[in-house]
């Protein structure tokens, strides 16, 4: 295979990467807090369509974004809600919020399905570094939005690995009883974390429908959101990872797209299966991985903090 | 107790055993609460709830038609719910019921067609055991790993879903693809004898009585086996299971597989008392209704029968109000705000709630 067949490809898989690159950030943020939200692919379905519709309407790409995050962040309210303050089950609280917000996105959306997008964001080649041989292409000829994820990670791993704030953070997902006696307020900064994970979802859903496809189609995240949940685990809750991540599961994505433009006599519905059954099987070898090499969950992950219990 | 915000004039105790009350009105508030949320909903897109609401309820009240399909719907939604019941019990997410339903009805219809013709006593047994196995294998699938090595049950058995309705897809649209069809996507239909047998002269089929059986199955199953009572406690304490020495790698993939095959068998019952063949898109979603549908009913089998109804009601409804250009999925979204309120409502069955002000314990709200 050539190298102008590879480049459209590899770019491909960073488009196709992002979504899930943001969602799983949101997430990573979330579970280190010791929170489990499933609900990743409602809030990333209800982001996609308040930022398509939001953009419909006014034309302006920024208030789809802000609506899409906003769409998220209220999503992840209900989760923190139910999970921190009521104590609920995470797990079947996770996966209420995604079924109710494919219902919500299906019916706010209905009368969208199909309509093509008028804005959008132009590709901006970053100068000098899109002039790299090979790397250039595929990495600086991007939208706007590939380029804040590039900075959100390393800005994310400072802040978990680096900084008092990812220090605390830690703390109230490994240990909240002790955090708490510390005097961090364990309570709040679960509520921030997980708005700031449904925020993050909502944009990476945002993303799809107004980038990477852009139009609205009932249920369109089509899994990406379990696939970003499957990301966390595999980049053991840290951001550097998730990003190559990110782009390994969008090539897989990409190459299914680019396979059938080719017309390569493969039945598209096997190619339509590939990220998934790769999940299955990445998620497999890597939780074997994780248990060998002693890197587990954060300790308090799904286990409601009640200091009642202290 | 300590009481972490002086500003909240409330406390909440623990309660030992939830007041049977409770357990009751508990899901009935919730209801109530779920229909005005879901109205905020419609107001912001500027549809009037009490007419959307209304519509639902004389779509499934206001006619004979509307209850029998109510019953209809609750068929799979009441065999997919006691499936998945089986294994959330054990704490095992298998949210793989759709997957699994479409891998039963597939397995039914390669029966169905290769066998066309042949006596209904024959033909139908072998459906269900080609359902039940096929679900159960696709179940097996995520077991073995979740099983020996932990693998995250909940991401696998999703994932499996897309599979199997893709794989579902190249069927009807290859090589089981109806020759006389049109070109839908759809298979030849059954012969008669592939037919599950109706009640009268309604679409009720024999799938309910299959489901009340397995009800009652499950209940005495759960409550007076050594196998029921095992799987309880490994669902509340793996440690302490290990402790007492169960075999919980093995129960595990037993678990999972039945789950599987009872979600497989939905996926026969439907195919063969329903749709009379296979197509895409045949099961609207029932092994994720299914999953509210048993939490709902606290995964008793006996109360699923109720939620399964419930929810079966809720779809017709949901049928009913698309005249008004409102999807079907918009019932999803109901679906999923009731189990929010009942979630954040078990915290009233766990704790009391005291108002702080008053001084005696006794004027708890419970």
């Amino acid at each position: 295979m050539n190298v102008e067949i590879l480049i459209p490809i590899l770019s491909t898989a960073i488009t196709a990467g992002t979504p899930i690159l943001y969602a799983a950030l949101g997430e990573i943020l979330t579970e280190r807090s010791g929170i489990l939200n499933l609900g990743v692919e409602g809030m990333m379905l209800v982001g996609a369509v308040s930022g398509f519709m939001i953009t419909l309407i006014t034309s302006k790409i920024w208030l789809g974004l802000i609506a899409a995050m906003l769409a998220g962040g209220s999503m992840a309210l209900i989760h923190a809600f139910l999970t921190i303050t009521m104590k609920a089950n995470q797990t079947v609280t996770g996966l209420s919020l995604t079924i109710f917000g494919t219902g919500l996105s299906a019916f706010l959306g209905k009368s969208m399905v199909g309509t093509p997008l008028k804005t959008s964001m132009e590709v901006l080649s970053i100068p000098y570094l899109s002039k790299i041989p090979f790397v250039g292409p595929i990495f600086f000829e991007q939208d706007p939005l590939v380029y804040l994820s590039y900075i959100l990670v390393p800005f994310l791993w400072f802040l978990i690995y680096k900084t008092n704030f990812g220090l605390q953070l830690r703390a109230i997902g490994e240990n909240p009883a002790a955090a708490d006696s510390l005097g961090i307020n364990v309570f709040l900064q679960r509520y921030a974390y997980v708005i700031m994970g449904g925020i993050l979802a909502g944009l990476g859903g945002a993303y799809l429908s107004m980038f990477y496809v852009p139009t609205w189609m009932e249920n369109m995240v089509a899994g990406r959101g379990w696939i970003a949940i499957a990301l966390v685990i595999f980049a053991t809750w840290n951001p550097a990872h998730a990003l190559w991540g990110a782009y390994i599961f969008g090539g897989i994505d990409a190459l299914g797209f680019r396979l059938q433009a080719m017309d390569i006599m493969v039945q598209s519905y096997f190619l339509k299966m590939l990220p998934y059954i790769f999940t299955v099987i990445v998620l497999i070898i890597i939780t074997r991985k994780n248990a060998e090499k002693h890197i587990g969950t954060p300790q308090a992950l799904g286990i409601p903090y009640d200091r009642e219990e202290r | 107790m300590t009481n972490y915000s002086n500003k909240i004039p409330i406390t909440i105790e623990k309660k030992l055993t939830p007041s049977p009350l409770t357990s009751i009105l508990v899901p009935l508030f919730s209801i109530i609460l779920s229909l005005l949320f879901g109205s905020i909903f419609f107001i912001i897109t500027g549809n009037d709830p009490v007419e959307i609401y209304s519509v639902m309820f004389s779509g499934v009240f206001g006619s004979a038609y509307g209850i029998i399909e109510t019953i209809v719907k609750s068929i799979p939604l009441l065999l997919a719910g006691l499936g998945l019941s089986i294994a959330f019990r054990m704490q095992l997410f298998n949210i793989g019921g759709e997957g699994q339903i479409y891998m039963g009805a597939a397995a039914a219809t390669w029966i169905a067609l290769n066998l066309a013709g042949q006596p209904a006593w024959l033909l139908l047994p072998l459906m269900m055991l080609a359902g039940g196995v096929a679900g159960g294998i696709w179940a097996l699938i995520p077991a073995i790993p979740r099983a020996y090595l932990g693998v995250n049950e909940i991401i696998t058995t999703l994932m499996l879903n897309y599979v199997a309705i893709y794989w579902i897809d190249y069927l009807v649209h290859g090589p089981w693809k109806d020759p006389d069809g049109y070109n839908f996507p759809i298979t030849s239909t059954f012969s008669n004898t592939a037919h599950l047998p109706v009640i009268g002269d309604t679409r009720i089929h024999a799938g309910i009585i299959i489901g009340i059986i397995l009800a009652v199955i499950l209940h005495f199953f759960i409550q007076q086996t050594k196998f029921g009572y095992e799987i309880r406690i490994i669902g509340q304490s793996q440690n302490a299971a290990r402790y007492a020495g169960m075999n919980i790698v093995r129960k595990i993939i037993i678990v999972m597989v039945l789950s599987g095959a009872v979600c497989g068998l939905t996926g026969m019952v439907e195919v063969s008392g329903i749709v009379h063949r296979l197509q895409s898109g045949f099961s609207p979603g029932y092994g994720y209704t299914a999953i509210i549908v048993a939490w709902l009913g606290r995964l008793n089998p006996l109360a699923i029968i109720i939620t399964a109804v419930l929810f079966g009601g809720l779809q017709v409804g949901g049928y009913a109000v698309q005249m008004q250009n409102i999807p079907v999925s918009m019932v999803m979204m109901l679906q999923g705000s009731l189990l929010f309120f009942v979630l954040g409502g078990e915290i009233l069955t766990r704790y009391r709630i005291t108002l702080k002000n008053r001084s005696s314990q006794g004027d708890g709200i419970s």
